[in-house]
């Protein structure tokens, strides 16, 4: 049994792109779920919209647009590739809120338990028409839509050019027994960045008078009414900007895995990011992040260990092969999951008086 | 008289149209199946048997190739199947190219092709080529290092089949399209009425409650098909047998769950809110130990699999339909009058309507919602059995039906017995009848989208009472 591969995978992947895209759409979550107590069940929606968002644009939107000479594109013939992916990324985060807007404006009238079904329902409704066979020359259908990160990659190979080697094409990083390619470094240092931003903003808006007024209506809806603020609006807000850092971790998620399909944005998603949230500790700044790092680790470390028992065939005929690692793993999550909530709901980081868990 | 000539005529012309029609569309439908033609140099090769098995290795059947070479075989359902080309009969000298064993996966309602290529002289040991007309059966490894993102595991669903079919009229069309709504909604209904009281005794909307219609096609599966391993794995019994088995199984399943997991959550005080993630936790526990013990595959039962359709008015309904139809209804009529009439049912609306008023009145809160969860998950367990027997049995059919039975107990009235079966019943025969205007691939997106709507514009839903619900 190899140990030390297990180790060193269970260690680039905590660092890697894929824990960015868990730690992003937890801080969004956090923001709605931890700080506000919304129990929006859609944040796989979210980060579905920024992913097609930017997938689209570039890659089915825009060139059909340039080829047709009607009147909103006749003038884009010569639009570069540049402009075209920040345009996407504008189409993905104007997404994002126009979602948000959509699902608040109609749900956040509902009791915290009715908005978790009307949220699940609307992503997996949006999931389902995407993935239809009508929409199919616009988002792939089943099969989603590639070719589109060329330029965020070509971003990273004149940056690579400019002062920093491993990003240069072809090449890769090695730190000790730690190895990323160019592309998902770039991924990487994007997405970390993104992260950064956006912990710092919840940090700034958390500590303002604006993240007091979300964290009342966490505590009591009614007494924020009573002092006149308005609940709904404040709840809008928070369900925009959570959403928002959601499309984010839909780019990030579509720019690693260098294309976008529409299960991956299954409700299943949703439930992994409460799992990253509830892990790290929910309405912590750092929470998502700890919580992101351990469960896709842990996720990492299960899977290659078990992968490697299962190689070993010390086991009983059937108790574990490799087709039965996959399914194991989640059983151990579930478990997880259960136990985490029962015994620790604030979470590793948490504070058990900012927890909206415990309300009964 | 010519006139009752001209009436007569017609009236045959259109009889025999209706039995053709009728006749071909159940070709259509019901006929799942595999095929094959044995050719050497253009030659067809008569009087080769092959047999097929399921994967799990039941035989399914054998037959040998005609004059032409030409060889098919029914198969009970869409699935993976294991086929034997039996080498010793085939002509001296001849010999199949990769192997004598094909694994083909037949979609639902189509015919798979296989392919068998002979040669003279010793085959070479080259890997069987990819069976064409079926697909490959889904891989789920990835060489070790390939990050494979947990969400990425959920495969597409396959199209619910419509087991009824009518004549040309349409009218008939609209009305079988009406009939496998109902079908459809009866089996909702009956998951939806154990979710429906778990929400309204205790106030915990479960989401793990998809995974209890799964575990009672599992448990009617492991008894029909897959055999008992303590007493041997030939032990099966016949599925009438299973099926009581099974619903006992399913109620001490409930029973123990919240006797030895949600009351002790209740009794530590675990909010509502953290049960409903936990029981998001205990949904992936479970899923999952479905899908490690049994696999990704859709497994039929032993019986009652395909069944020609009886002529029912202008509808073809199988047997199996109208039984299962029946049953549920008097399930669901019985325990619907039980609330309404017994000491137990006054006892179960009185906790859902105030717990502590009830317990103040000596009623034994936790005894009740216990009654609640062991019913609950004996229909819910029904709902997959005769699901499961219309469609096989999946790790994914109750998660898959999650969402519906939510739309269901919404659009009824969430809390109350009646408003479930009512809205089971309208989501079921929305679903079906949309598919009359909506690609049938959307027609989930109809039902969620009067979900939405319904909580929109009336929370409380059709039967339900105007709560505080904002």
């Amino acid at each position: 049994m190899n140990l030390d591969l297990v180790l060193t995978q269970t260690l680039s992947q905590a660092l890697g792109p894929g824990v960015v895209v868990f730690a992003l759409a937890a801080i969004g979550l956090n923001v709605q779920f931890g700080y506000t107590g919304l129990l929006n069940f859609g944040q796989a929606a979210f980060a579905g919209v920024g992913a097609y968002g930017m997938a689209m644009t570039i890659s089915t939107v825009m060139p059909r647009c340039v080829a047709s000479t009607n009147w909103p594109c006749s003038g884009l013939s010569g639009v570069s590739p540049q402009v075209t992916f920040w345009l996407s990324v504008v189409v993905g985060l104007v997404g994002a809120l126009l979602l948000a807007l959509l699902l608040g404006v109609s749900t956040l009238r509902l009791r915290a338990d009715y908005l978790a079904i009307a949220t699940v329902a609307a992503a997996e409704a949006l999931r389902r028409v995407v993935r239809s066979v009508e929409l199919r020359d616009w988002t792939g259908g089943t099969e989603g839509v590639r070719g589109f990160a060329e330029t965020f990659r070509d971003y990273g190979y004149a940056i690579g050019e400019a002062f920093l080697p491993p990003l240069r094409p072809g090449e890769n990083l090695r730190i000790g027994p730690l190895f990323f390619t160019a592309t998902s470094l770039w991924v990487m240092i994007v997405g970390w960045f993104l992260v950064a931003l956006c912990l710092l903003l919840v940090w700034l808006a958390m500590r303002s008078p604006w993240g007091r007024v979300l964290r009342a209506i966490r505590e009591d809806e009614d007494a924020v009414r009573s002092l006149g603020k308005s609940a709904f609006s404040y709840k809008i807000q928070s369900l925009v900007l959570g959403g928002m850092i959601g499309a984010l971790a839909g780019f990030i998620q579509a720019l690693r895995l260098g294309n976008v399909n529409p299960d991956q944005y299954h409700t299943t998603f949703t439930f992994y990011i409460y799992a990253v949230l509830i892990l790290g500790g929910a309405a912590r700044v750092f929470g998502p992040v700890v919580g992101a790092m351990l469960f896709w680790g842990l996720y990492n470390f299960l899977n290659q260990l078990l992968r490697q028992v299962a190689a070993l065939d010390v086991l009983p005929e059937g108790l574990l092969t490799t087709t039965k690692v996959d399914p194991l793993v989640f059983v151990l999550l579930g478990a997880g999951i259960i136990a985490l909530l029962i015994f620790r709901p604030q979470g590793i980081f948490g504070d058990r008086r900012e927890i909206s868990l415990d309300v009964r | 008289m010519r006139r009752l000539a001209v009436v007569l005529a017609l009236a045959a012309c259109v009889t025999s149209a209706v039995t053709f029609a009728a006749g071909v569309a159940w070709a259509q439908d019901g006929g799942e199946g595999l095929q094959t033609t044995l050719t050497h140099e253009g030659e067809p090769v008569p009087g080769v048997t092959i047999t097929v098995y399921t994967e799990g290795g039941a035989l399914v059947g054998a037959a040998a190739t005609d004059e032409d070479g030409h060889w098919t075989l029914p198969v009970p359902g869409s699935g993976t199947y294991r086929v034997e080309l039996d080498e010793s009969t085939l002509p001296e000298g001849l010999s199949v190219v990769g192997g004598n064993v094909r694994e083909p996966f037949v979609r639902p309602g189509s015919v798979g092709g296989l392919l068998f290529g002979l040669t003279t002289g010793e085959a070479p040991a080259q890997p069987a080529p990819a069976p064409p007309g079926g697909e490959a059966p889904p891989d789920g490894e990835a060489p070790p290092g390939e990050e494979v993102a947990p969400e990425e595991e959920i495969p597409e669903d396959p199209e619910q089949e419509i087991e009824v079919v009518a004549g040309p009229n349409p009218w008939d069309r609209v009305l079988s399209h009406v009939y496998s709504g109902i079908h459809f909604g009866l089996i909702i209904a009956l998951a939806a009425l154990g979710l429906s009281l778990v929400f309204g005794t205790m106030g915990l909307i479960n989401f793990s409650h998809g995974e209890l219609v799964t575990f009672g096609a599992f448990a009617v599966l492991v008894l029909n098909v897959t055999g008992l391993p303590l007493l041997g794995p030939d032990f099966t019994v016949h599925l009438l047998i299973a099926i009581p088995i099974a619903l006992v199984l399913a109620v001490a399943f409930g029973y123990l769950q919240d006797r030895y997991f949600w009351g002790w959550l209740r009794r530590r005080g675990t909010g509502v809110i953290a049960m409903m993630i936990i029981s998001i936790g205990v949904a992936l526990l479970l899923r999952h130990l479905y899908l490690y013990q049994f696999g990704p595959s859709r497994i039929p039962y032993s019986q009652y699999v395909v069944q020609a359709p009886q002529r029912i008015g202008p509808l073809h309904v199988p047997m199996k339909t109208l039984i299962t139809d029946a049953i549920a209804l008097v399930v669901l009529v019985g325990v619907a009058s039980a609330l309404v009439l017994t000491r137990f049912g006054k006892a179960i609306r009185a906790v859902a309507d105030n717990p502590a008023l009830a317990a103040a009145s000596g009623i034994n809160v936790d005894r009740i919602i216990r009654l609640v969860w062991a019913v609950g998950t004996g229909l819910a367990a029904l709902a997959g059995i005769f699901l499961a027997m219309h469609e096989s049995a999946t790790y994914l059919m109750g998660f898959q039906m999650l969402l519906l039975i939510f739309a269901g107990v919404v659009v009824g009235g969430v809390g109350t017995a009646f408003g479930a079966i009512v809205g089971s019943l309208i989501v079921g025969v929305l679903i079906q009848v949309s598919t009359l205007w909506v690609p049938s691939e959307l027609k989930y997106v109809v039902a969620l989208a009067v979900l939405i709507v319904v909580l929109l514009v009336r929370p409380q839903g059709l039967l339900g009472r105007r709560a505080r619900i904002g």
